[in-house]
């Protein structure tokens, strides 16, 4: 029986995390169903990835390698999982809330007519019906709503960094190769070209000043760097964060937005700088341990989060901050 | 080339940005109920925005269509302000709380009742469910190429050519028209309204049609609600904050040591 069938993303031919939590995601919900879970793998070649599964106690691993599905091309993919989907027919399919199942669930749920949930925090199954019960933050993540779909596919798309992974035993599934039925035609939307840019790994960070509208215009982020420059003397890897308004308004790149759309980080310091705190960015960054404030509205969001605030121009402050910092480091 | 047509689906939220103190959750109603204004979903009016600069390269007509159980066409006259050429609404009381899928197959009802279209935008996800999945839906019921998480996109010889956001950067990718693209913030935010041009559109006799289920050829049967089973609000994220008072040389210096404490 596939009770459960997890989609993995293969990385330089490793699964990678996101797709170790599905297997703890997975294989827990499997166990509640008493049945069992596998795994599905797509690439030009997968037997590495595959290899590296199979320890985790998956049923079966499915292999779709094919020659076109080098890169992520999302119609061949999604014409490959979802004749996937129809062999295996499981109960349940999660992916990764990330770049391939954002654009793969929702198309895959209109092909098979299921009910797809997206960017789950939590699963389980009803011991009533069976059926999964998806917890998802809504509303930016001012409430917390549980849905349940009665359709035969139960379809869901789960946040990284937020299940366990599964304790790597003694699994001895089998590997299972599928040939997927794809070519050329189907390609609909045609790759160009990738153009690689530089981009700021801000869960890494371990402090990050960010900016948002606050700032008044682009040449904030100067001082902030400023900023970050003068605390790098102190603290490890300091970087540059920033509100989606302050992407929308083209001061800074996009790979630097915390926020429910951008990255969600829990670095040892975050400061926030001219940003009042919408909730979508706040569930970004929420769970720094330490948060600091600077805004002139004491009224503001970020200052019910922050540890410290300072209710004054940022312009003010920071020139001020970066010279006593000088003198203390 | 004759005029493209495009069509920018957006919807009508309580504002998002709204602060903490004004949203809160009635778990036995399993609704969330946010004392705001309301706003378009900021990631549509970003399409929105995507659409108004094709328009500046070629010859172009924007429709938008809002979709929703009773859309504020004041709200809405913003798009016209904005640059839209025309508005629809798409209302009926069976559109309340509906599911992504139906709504998509409502939207698609009334796509197919505009008739000829080249592009068709929306937002990546709405700002109150956050979902992000009508767009993909959408475009999957109409069979047309799709390309999520649009930054840019550009129109030349009968193709449509985007930069899709990918996490090491982005990719360019070409269709086909019609297409349909979901639009990211990237693409920037939409263009200051003049207040004059917005009263001139809200004043404006103009009226705006109004489409219902019956319009669109669809019956309530063929609808389908969210399956919410529980709603309850998010763990309380609030800290005590120690505000650091004094002239803005002291809680610079206050702030210092804070940090020095931090080491």
């Amino acid at each position: 029986m596939n009770d459960v069938l997890i989609l993995g993303e293969v990385k330089e031919g490793s699964l990678n995390l996101k797709t170790l939590e599905l297997l703890g995601a997975g294989k827990n919900l499997a166990s509640d169903l008493g049945g069992e879970f596998s795994v599905v793998l797509m690439g030009v070649t997968v037997s590495g990835a595959a290899d590296e599964a199979i320890p985790y106690g998956p049923a079966r691993v499915y292999k779709l390698e094919h020659p076109l599905l080098q890169g992520f091309k999302a119609d061949l993919w999604l014409a490959s999982l979802e004749q996937a989907c129809r062999e295996i027919n499981p109960k349940i399919l999660l992916m990764s809330h990330s770049f391939i199942g954002m654009e793969l669930g929702p198309r895959l749920a209109c092909r098979l007519n299921s009910r797809l949930t997206t960017d789950c925090i939590d699963l389980s199954i009803d011991p009533e019906d069976g059926l999964l019960l998806r917890t998802k933050p809504v509303s930016g993540g001012n409430a917390i709503s549980v849905f349940k779909c009665p359709d035969e596919l139960q379809l869901a798309t789960v946040r990284g960094k937020i299940f366990e992974l599964p304790e790597g035993a003694d699994g001895k599934g089998e590997i299972v190769e599928m040939v997927p039925q794809i070519d050329e035609s189907m390609i609909k939307v045609e790759s160009l070209e990738i153009v690689k840019e530089e981009i700021v790994a801000l869960d890494k960070a371990d402090v990050v000043v960010s900016g948002g509208a606050g700032l008044g215009e682009e040449d904030g982020f100067e001082l902030l760097e400023e900023l970050a420059e003068a605390l790098s003397k102190s603290f490890g890897r300091v970087m540059i964060g920033c509100s989606r308004v302050a992407v929308d308004k083209g001061w800074i790149s996009s790979d630097h937005q915390v926020g429910l759309t951008g990255t969600i980080i829990s670095p040892d310091i975050y400061v926030a700088v001219g940003i009042s705190g919408a909730i979508q960015h706040l569930v970004g960054m929420v769970h720094a341990k330490k948060i600091i404030a600077i805004n002139t509205d004491p009224g503001c969001n970020m200052f019910k989060v922050a540890d410290y605030g300072v209710v004054e121009d940022y312009e003010e402050i920071i020139p001020a901050l970066i010279e006593k910092l000088e003198e203390l480091s | 080339m004759k005029e493209l047509r495009i069509i920018v689906c957006a919807k009508e939220i309580p504002d998002p940005e709204a602060p903490l103190s004004d949203v809160s959750v009635d778990a036995e109603k399993m609704e969330v109920i946010v004392d705001a204004p309301q706003v378009i979903s900021p990631f549509d009016e970003n399409a929105l925005e995507a659409a108004i600069r094709i328009t500046e390269e070629m010859d172009a007509k924007i429709t938008v269509l809002s979709l929703g159980k009773k859309v504020s066409d004041t709200v809405l006259r913003k798009t016209l302000a904005a640059g839209a050429d025309e508005l629809i609404l798409v209302e009926d009381d069976a559109f309340e709380k509906l599911d992504s899928h139906s709504t998509a197959a409502a939207l698609a009802g009334a796509i197919r009742k505009i008739g000829e279209y080249d592009l068709i935008l929306t937002g990546r996800q709405a700002g109150d469910w956050d979902s992000g999945q009508v767009g993909l839906i959408l475009g999957e019921m109409l069979a047309v190429p799709c390309i999520n998480l649009a930054r840019d996109i550009t129109v030349e010889n009968g193709s449509v050519v985007v930069k899709k956001s990918i996490p090491e950067g982005y990719e360019r990718v070409k269709a086909q028209m019609p297409a349909l693209i979901t639009v990211s913030n990237e693409v920037g935010e939409l263009r200051y309204i003049s207040r004059t041009k917005m009263l001139k559109m809200m004043r404006g006799a103009r009226s705006i049609p109004s489409w219902s289920t019956e319009d669109l050829g669809i019956t309530q049967e063929m609808l389908q609600k969210m399956g919410i089973a529980a709603l309850s609000s998010p763990p309380d994220m609030g800290r005590d904050c120690e505000l650091l008072e004094g002239s803005p040389d002291e809680q610079a210096g206050k702030l210092a040591e804070v940090f020095m404490g931090l080491r």
